[in-house]
């Protein structure tokens, strides 16, 4: 498991070298890569491109003619309606995925500690029996953790969807604080126990103020994942519209209709998208890190 | 947390070895493999393993591709890269259920007058010969399916590639390109073999994906037929026919499927690593 992959940005690379002067071929090459670029660019934009422009043409404004073309004018008829429905379940997805991710970013930290610093014997068999959790389809613990769930009377709550996503987030949390804490010289451990540190002091005093861009990678990562799943969701939630969530209120709107509104659809799925989108837009880089960090070996 | 993995898949497995085949059923005694069994006679289930081997076979191919040129394009390095990157992995932050309904339209089956999305795109160009029937084909439902999937995880191959690129030192290309080495050779001899153990986690991150893909296909086609998947038939036995313990046997021969995948992985990762230590 490389060690710097949480440090290590994609950063772009320096590219004054090739300022200097292109010649014929050299310019061409340029051009052809930019232009094949721009085509992809082009494909991974456009369904985001057609939910937005489709979002504001009213609920039933999208029609055969103009469905590639953005409106004529504005109207944001549809967003009412659409808000009004997936308000609460929003705002529960909010509640439910805050809380997981914070707990599950502080186990993992802990646990990613223990893994990297704190060697024992095995540490690695348990590790990697660890990482299967990750893993795993969750499926086939569905069935048990739903009757679980039930004996303990936890079904009727939001908190199913917390507890689920903290243990069954646990790994993921865990192999990406333990990468990042491998980067932490040991001398620097080594160094406050010669002076008498435990090792919980040391993971206060030491690790933990270092830990603030871990966090945020581990934060970041849980939070989409659980904003998105719709596996845990619709599985403990049985569908039961007082626990709905942000996915499965969508996919109630989006996938029950005998008409298709896409006006309509189209702006619940782009309401649903946009705490992520918002959280992608503004700390992707740390996004790029926990998918680079999650991958084992980069 | 062993306990709600391993304690709870040993409860799955046990179940699936059960006769608990509706939901009113107390029944605890052993019914033995019959119902793994049953599944080889289960024309819904071969179907179904059969779509996914398909789907596994297009989107790890096109997914390989299209990241794998998308890091060739940039990982020199070029003024806008950051731009590009980000608008490739985006997809990675949304859910499928909401790109479903783009993904929905743009695959629309209607033809000619009636089309829309990408049958329609196809008519603009005058290439009205390629519409088709993309996701509710009898045929080609899978390969249809795996689009928005590769468009999804595209990015993601790109940036892991793009990280092995960058984690080459300069210098080798260098001294390469002093030797004489044509770019072509470059790539060929020295590049890629440096890069076969992203390649090699690249096959197993999408192979695992792939294996379990649920909410993709959910979102676009719910259960219709010929796109069901393992997933979504589980999704069918336990909650439309409360067959629980037929879904048991799904679900372990899916997690079967994955440990073939993932354990041979895991354990060379763990080799690799005391080996560096």
């Amino acid at each position: 498991m490389s060690t710097d992959t949480v440090q290590r940005d994609l950063n772009t690379k320096d590219i004054s070298r090739t300022k200097r002067k292109l010649d014929a071929r050299g310019k061409f090459a340029l051009v052809f890569r930019y232009l094949a670029l721009t085509i992809l660019l082009v494909i991974a934009a456009f369904p985001i491109y057609i939910m937005v422009i489709n979002s504001i043409k009213g609920i039933t404004g999208v029609s055969q003619g103009n469905a590639f073309l953005p409106p004529k004018k504005l109207d944001f008829e549809a967003w009412g309606p659409t808000w009004a429905i997936l308000r609460e379940p929003m705002i529960r997805t909010l509640f439910f995925v805050l809380q997981s991710s914070i707990i599950s970013a502080i186990i993992g930290s802990i646990n990613g500690f223990v893994f990297a610093k704190w060697r024992f014997k095995g540490s690695n068999v348990i590790f990697t029996m660890f990482l299967f959790g990750m893993f795993i389809p969750y499926q086939a613990i569905m069935i048990p953790l739903v009757q679980f769930n039930n004996n303990i009377g936890l079904s009727k709550s939001i908190y199913v969807l917390v507890v689920a996503h903290v243990i069954y987030g646990i790994p993921i949390c865990t192999l990406i604080f333990r990468n990042y804490y491998a980067a932490i010289p040991n001398e620097l451990i080594e160094a406050a126990r010669v002076d008498g540190a435990s090792m919980v002091r040391i993971y206060l005093t030491i690790i933990l103020p270092l830990s603030i861009p871990g966090f945020v990678v581990v934060l970041i990562w849980q939070f989409t994942s659980a904003w998105n799943d719709f596996l845990f969701a619709i599985f403990l939630t049985g569908g039961s519209p007082k626990l709905a969530v942000a996915t499965t209120a969508l996919n109630f709107i989006t996938g029950s209709a005998t008409t298709v509104y896409y006006g309509n659809n189209m702006t619940a799925s782009l309401i649903v998208s946009i705490p992520t989108l918002l959280v992608y837009m503004f700390l992707g880089r740390y996004f790029l890190r926990g998918l680079l960090s999650g991958s084992l070996k980069g | 947390m062993s306990y709600f993995v391993y304690g709870m898949i040993g409860w799955t497995l046990r179940l699936s070895f059960g006769r608990r085949t509706n939901a009113w059923s107390t029944d605890d005694s052993f019914a033995g493999l019959s119902n793994y069994t049953g599944l080889l006679d289960d024309p819904e289930f071969t179907h179904a393993f059969s779509n996914l081997l398909e789907f596994t076979f297009v989107f790890i191919f096109g997914c390989l591709l299209s990241g794998l040129i998308m890091a060739l394009l940039l990982e020199k390095g070029i003024r806008g890269e950051g731009l590009f990157r980000s608008i490739y992995l985006y997809p990675m932050a949304i859910s499928f259920i909401a790109m479903g309904t783009s993904w929905r339209w743009l695959l629309d089956s209607a033809r000619d007058d009636k089309a829309t999305g990408i049958n329609m795109i196809f008519q603009w160009f005058n290439l009205g010969f390629l519409q088709n029937d993309w996701y509710t084909s009898a045929t080609g439902s899978m390969y249809a399916m795996a689009l928005p999937a590769i468009w999804q995880m595209a990015g993601y191959v790109m940036a892991l590639f793009l990280a092995g690129f960058r984690g080459i030192p300069d210098d080798l290309r260098e001294a390469a390109r002093v030797d004489g080495a044509s770019e072509y050779k470059i790539y060929r001899h020295i590049l890629f073999p440096q890069l076969s153990p992203t390649f090699l986690t690249v096959l197993i991150i999408l192979g695992h994906i792939s294996m379990k893909v649920f909410d993709l296909i959910y979102g676009i086609a719910a259960k219709s037929y010929v796109t069901k998947v393992l997933a979504i038939y589980l999704w069918q036995v336990i909650f439309d026919f409360q067959n629980f313990a037929k879904g048991a046997a799904i679900a372990i021969l899916m997690l079967v499927l994955v440990a073939i995948v993932v354990v041979p992985y895991l354990r060379y990762v763990n080799k690799s690593e005391d080996a560096r230590s």
